[in-house]
């Protein structure tokens, strides 16, 4: 490997000497240089937009109103979003329910019991799963539900069983990386303390890799929190407050957004100050989360060393 | 990793040690947690299995039980070439700005700042993809028109560019350039994993011959991390071909098969059409809609599966 590598440096040795003269070479560099900078700078261009315009956009549609009352009747302005909120926090709690254990139990076999082909598979196939499009996801737990309970269904918990088909990977990617880096010599002093593995794992590993554990759960919650494809086909469209996940259509904050923008009825621009509204708490929600996330983080890695 | 082995070496001793039978705890603990890691895959063929049993009914039927009167891959055919098309400008417009980005970030950026500069790229991912939408049907699309006008007016011999421009910025063209933004990201991410652990002689060893910054990068740091970059493009690509929102947002859809990237009539892609269709949709429809569903599946999981296994034969190396 480091050969092979090595050889382009060797074999164009001669010509970097010899090719171009010297100012030549620097131009090169410098305009090689500027277009790299250059490129970056494009590519923050629709971070800085996107930030800026939505929350232009989006306090123009946040009063109390927004936060405290559902939509049910609502024609034209007022109305807010509460519904929205409670169901965005439900359906992402049932989630996150279903995967945390999953995933971080399957991160300890991982790390911990794993050998083998299974663990060859998993490590492959929990990659590949990350990939899974999010309306993927939804139909499958669309037709999952449809196969039992009848078509045409819509059920907070079927978006929350969409949700997590793309949340657990997450988890298990992020609980995995952290409890590589808890220090062996822990778990070696269990053992030669007499302690059985299981109580190892349960009593040193997992305190040890707990902050790095809220971590990744807080990442894979802001990864989803915002999902709105998934659960378009699994818990409906629906005006007012539902926190009951398995009764009923249940509204979240990016279908609410979605589809004050999509039927925006007679009174535009009303609609369209909600979905900007419901955008605007959306991401400061995920920042939110993602901030957080990365101190959290950062307490753990100092913490350990 | 021989750290881990002496630690399983050491729990079978003990194991051995007492009375040669794994303890009670032990065993359940274990079993749980086999069970997660089966219950994992059994989701993801799960996945596939109860998509081709509600997709079935639909591949089955005849024409004219169908939405449109098309049989079921008459019906396909144009959305997977939206898809296919959408995702191919979104990788064509990104992988060349991530890779320019991470290099930036690992080899250009002041060291103290590259960390949070990886930060800002990253939080690019997190970003929902409703909110791209809305941003790119209001923002982008609109801000994109007298581009658009201009493409077709001076590049307009190209078939691509030929118009007639869109007015409103709900375009294939602008459709697939706010996919690039979203699938930059990964595409740096895993570039920048990459370029980062180009060794150090190689690179030293290049400026010692008297390579400048822009030679060292192109010979020593380029070729190192080539094969990352092919797998996160395949990665970004895979993240195009099923994203939703932001394409069922932005573009305007006729149902055209068409390479012209500026027009107002589009063809959609399968991940747009089933968010714009499976609400009001009953019966075979549903169906349908289903089994284009385990269609893009079946495309993502091969690009991601392609991606991954380039990624494991270079970790193996």
């Amino acid at each position: 490997m480091e050969s092979a590598a090595q050889s382009p440096v060797l074999a164009r040795r001669s010509s970097l000497l010899e090719g171009g003269t010297d100012w030549r070479r620097r131009a090169v560099n410098r305009l090689m240089t500027v277009l790299i900078a250059g490129a970056f700078a494009l590519a923050m261009i629709p971070l800085i937009s996107l930030v800026y315009e939505v929350t232009k956009r989006g306090i123009p549609g946040l009063s109390l109103e927004f936060f405290t009352s559902d939509a049910r009747g609502v024609v034209g302005e007022g109305g807010g979003a509460a519904h929205a909120i409670v169901g965005t926090l439900v359906i992402t709690l049932v989630a996150s329910v279903i995967s945390v254990p999953i995933g971080i139990m399957a991160a300890i076999y991982l790390n911990e019991y794993g050998k083998g082909r299974l663990r060859q598979a998993l490590t492959f196939f929990v990659d590949v799963m990350t990939g899974i499009p999010s309306i993927v996801a939804g139909l499958f737990a669309y037709a999952l539900f449809e196969l039992f309970l009848g078509p045409g269904i819509r059920l907070g918990v079927m978006g929350s069983v969409a949700l997590s088909v793309l949340m657990t990977p997450i988890v298990i990617r992020s609980a995995e990386e952290v409890l590589k880096i808890v220090p062996n010599h822990l778990r070696e002093a269990a053992y030669a303390l007499g302690t059985p593995k299981w109580k190892t794992i349960v009593k040193v590993v997992l305190p040890t890799a707990f902050a790095g554990l809220i971590t990744g759960v807080m990442i894979a919650i802001a990864r989803i929190v915002g999902e709105t494809a998934p659960l378009l086909v699994t818990t409906g469209v629906v005006d007012s407050m539902n926190s009951d996940p398995f009764n009923g259509r249940m509204q979240n904050l990016a279908v609410y957004a979605y589809n004050e923008y999509r039927s925006p009825g007679v009174f535009k621009q009303a609609a369209y100050d909600k979905a900007w509204a419901a955008a605007l708490t959306l991401i400061a929600i995920v920042m939110l989360l993602n901030v957080a996330a990365r101190l959290v983080y950062r307490h753990y890695r100092t913490e350990i060393r | 990793m021989p750290q881990v082995d002496t630690t399983t070496n050491a729990g079978q001793l003990l194991a051995a040690a007492s009375g040669g039978r794994r303890r009670l705890g032990d065993r359940v603990f274990s079993r749980t947690a086999v069970v997660a890691a089966v219950t994992i895959l059994a989701l993801l063929a799960g996945v596939a299995v109860f998509l081709a049993s509600e997709g079935l009914p639909a591949l089955t039927a005849s024409a004219s039980e169908l939405p449109e009167g098309k049989t079921f891959l008459d019906y396909v055919a144009p959305l997977a070439f939206g898809t296919v098309l959408a995702a191919a400008i979104a990788a064509i417009v990104a992988v060349p700005l991530a890779v320019a980005a991470a290099l930036f970030i690992t080899h250009i950026a002041p060291p103290r700042i590259a960390s949070t500069l990886g930060y800002l790229v990253d939080l690019l991912a997190a970003i929902p993809s409703i909110i791209y939408g809305l941003w790119g049907i209001f923002v982008l699309g609109p801000a994109a028109v007298p581009v658009l006008k201009w493409l077709e007016e001076k590049l307009g011999w190209i078939p691509i560019f030929e118009g007639p421009a869109s007015v409103t910025g709900r375009t294939m063209l602008v459709a697939g350039l706010v996919l690039a933004v979203m699938i930059l990201p990964i595409v740096s991410a895993i570039a920048r994993e990459a370029f980062v652990q180009t060794p150090r002689k190689l690179e030293e060893g290049a400026q010692a011959l008297g390579a400048t910054r822009w030679e060292t990068i192109r010979m020593t740091v380029l070729p190192f991390g080539k094969s990352s970059v092919i797998s996160g493009a395949m990665l970004g690509l895979g993240r195009a071909l099923g994203e939703t929102m932001a394409v069922t947002i932005i573009l305007s859809v006729s149902g055209a098969v068409s390479f012209n990237l500026i027009s107002q009539a589009n063809p959609s892609t399968i991940a747009a059409n089933i968010a714009l269709n499976f609400p009001e949709s009953s019966g075979l429809a549903i169906n349908a809609l289903i089994a284009t569903g385990l269609v893009l599946f079946a495309i993502t999981l091969v690009t991601n599966m392609g991606a991954r296994a380039i990624i494991a034969r270079q970790n193996h190396e």
